[in-house]
């Protein structure tokens, strides 16, 4: 059982993850920002790990992505600042990135490494579940390394089965169909949404991102699943200086 | 058809549909509803029936005398810059509109580099009356100015894509961002050969009318339906494969596709994929495509919009992979040349992207009975601001 199954094992709502952008604002700040996070009482990170065409990604998140590529993130540079990542940091950490980064460094290599820097997850936008079945879950099986996928207002039934089948940490619900870093909008049929997948049962929990920027989304969220993360509005957050020390300011503002 | 996609949307080891689950049930649907509507008679009688009267189709195969002269072969150009709207370009987006509307889409979204394919769209959504939004990077849109206001003039709305090297590349991004964005009654009209399954494959069948119509026109001049050699520009790679399509299983007929070389294939200004790049992703389809050693996309170069585009499409992959067809490339100036040759020689100014297939028959030596077809993609009217600030007129 990996960081992941003991927290949702252990903790049961109002789960809050924060995503930010390796190599964004800054170099070597990975670990560091990570550490703060914690300590402000985020439950669990996702580390974005920069591309240059992030399709997914809405304006907010896609200059963070050009910002760090400028400042010479890449994968080995990642996995250098992880390095000391299980001394300063207990709580369970995904990697979220797109997959031609992740394919040129090596699949099997990109796990192994994964792994060995404390990483319990991954979050492949493109990665398609197709491919994932067919040629690479042996990887990440092997591993240990859980595979997140997506769940839109637009995916079938039938699919999310599939998904949850696949999946053995959790789901990731966006909270509509749409880019990153746009607000969210509750409307009935989002709602019903929600509802039509909590009452699937599936076995893993679900995580609703995309959208959440305030303790308000962040509640909201919380009454249909398990936890949220916010993405966009952190980032955006990292632009102002000290960001360090407002991390617990930040975390304040959205958990309430 | 051998060298045809497979069930699960690859051709040998490229393809796919690598997109985010926000894109799945658009592509799913297409899939799914692609072939069938296709092949349906009505849907064919009203294609077919455009093609004829709007687009003006047959578009002819021309024996270029002087050009034969010159080069000591047949020489046949297959007029598509005599298309309605001066591109090869309209033959898809006829045929992806009528599919939208056949599925209930409401809104159309497209993106182009040279504006070719921009155009090509507003026209079809003008057509049907259909709102039609472009995407056009902000470096094509001054380079190509003139089809920005045609696309106005048809009513579409073009929306500059400021990020990365603000071209093509940027302007697909922007365009898949507002397809995620509206999920139900949007449909893309992708303008090439790329993206993810069955966008190559739907793209593709839509231009293989180039090489079904120039078969039977051979024969007619010739009294064969294969050439020797068949010549098309490649950038994404619509109108090389169609222009291949039907050819593809006579392994007698060489394939010969040209890429740009921008300022020169090792000059850092290029956009010559074969050559520079390897395998990887890009917009949905695994594909060979320029990029950095750690995986990040390599902004291309070429003097042609149509051209600078990272990629090539997966089956063109494919076919360089197993050597069916052979890639090469040619510089701005060999088709700043070359499109002025030909404009001096038989009267057509071709566009720039053309221009570098006519630059080959330079570096190409061939026998007094040797039938040669060129596929001339578009007109330069587009491009006369380039070539007269190269020319100095």
């Amino acid at each position: 059982m990996n960081r992941l199954n003991k927290l949702f094992e252990s903790k049961k709502d109002n789960l809050l993850s924060i995503y930010f952008t390796a190599g964004y604002p800054e170099l070597n700040t990975t670990v560091a920002i990570a550490e703060a996070l914690e300590k402000a009482g985020v439950d669990f990170l996702e580390i974005g790990f920069p591309y240059s065409d992030p399709v997914a990604d809405g304006p907010t998140i896609q200059h963070s992505s050009e910002r760090a590529l400028e400042n010479g993130m890449n994968l080995n540079q990642l996995f250098e600042e992880l390095k000391d990542l299980r001394e300063r940091v207990s709580i369970p950490v995904l990697l979220m990135g797109y997959f031609n980064p992740m394919l040129q460094y090596g699949i099997e290599r990109f796990c192994k490494k994964a792994v060995e820097a404390g990483v319990d997850g991954v979050i492949v936008p493109d990665l398609p579940m197709y491919e994932y079945e067919t040629l690479y879950s042996r990887y990440f099986i092997d591993n240990g390394l859980s595979n997140i996928f997506l769940v839109t207002p637009q995916t079938s039934q039938e699919r999310v089965r599939r998904i949850d089948s696949l999946s053995n940490s959790f789901i990731y619900l966006l909270s509509s169909s749409s880019i990153t870093g746009k607000n969210l909008q509750l409307s009935n049929a989002i709602e019903d949404y929600y509802k039509r997948i909590k009452a699937m049962q599936l076995k893993n929990p679900a995580i609703i991102g995309f959208g959440i920027s305030s303790n308000e989304t962040f509640k909201k969220a919380c009454e249909y699943a398990r936890g949220a993360i916010v993405g966009s509005a952190f980032v955006k957050f990292l632009e102002q200086d000290n960001y360090l020390e407002r991390i617990p300011e930040f975390i304040k503002s959205i958990k309430n | 058809m051998k060298y045809g996609v497979n069930e699960q949307g690859y051709y040998g080891d490229f393809g796919g549909a690598y997109i985010p689950e926000m894109l799945y049930p658009n592509v799913e649907e297409l899939r799914q509803q692609y072939a069938k509507v296709i092949n349906d008679p009505d849907f064919k009688a009203e294609y077919d029936g455009l093609l004829r009267d709007y687009v003006g189709r047959p578009s002819p195969l021309y024996h270029a005398k002087r050009y034969s002269e010159k080069y000591g072969a047949n020489l046949f150009f297959k007029r598509e810059d005599l298309n309605h709207t001066g591109s090869h370009k309209i033959n898809n987006a006829i045929g992806q509109i009528l599919l939208a509307i056949r599925l209930g889409k409401k809104r159309i979204i497209a993106e182009t580099g040279a504006g070719q394919h921009g155009v090509a769209t507003a026209t079809v959504c003008a057509l049907k009356g259909i709102e039609c939004v472009v995407y056009m990077g902000e470096v094509d849109m001054e380079r190509q100015a003139p089809n920005v206001s045609r696309m106005k003039m048809l009513g579409a709305k073009v929306i500059p894509a400021t990020s990365g090297s603000k071209t093509l590349k940027d302007a697909t991004n922007e365009a898949m961002r507002d397809w995620i964005n509206n999920p139900v009654d949007t449909h893309y009209i992708i303008g090439s050969v790329v993206g993810p399954y069955p966008y190559p494959d739907m793209v593709a069948q839509f231009q293989s009318v180039i090489s079904f119509e120039t078969r039977k026109q051979l024969l007619q001049k010739t009294g064969s339906e294969l050439p020797q050699y068949v010549l098309a520009c490649v950038g994404g790679g619509s109108n090389a494969m169609g222009m291949f399509y039907h050819f593809l299983d006579d392994q007698a007929v060489n394939l010969i596709a040209v890429e740009a070389a921008g300022q020169g294939v090792n000059s850092g200004h290029s956009a010559a994929t074969t050559f520079l790049g390897r395998e990887g992703v890009l917009h949905g389809s695994r594909t060979i495509l320029m990029q950095t050693e750690d995986g990040q996309v390599v902004e291309p170069y070429s003097i042609s919009a149509g051209l600078d585009y990272p990629g090539i499409g997966p089956q063109h992959a494919h076919l360089y992979k197993i050597k069916r067809a052979q890639y090469v490339s040619i510089t701005d100036d060999e088709a700043l040349q070359a499109g002025l040759l030909c404009s001096q020689l038989e009267g057509i100014i071709p566009a720039i992207e053309t221009a570098h297939a006519l630059a080959y028959l330079e570096k190409m030596t061939f026998k007094a009975d040797d039938n040669v077809v060129i596929c001339i993609s578009g007109r330069g009217d587009k491009d006369l601001s380039t070539y007269i600030k190269y020319f100095n007129f």
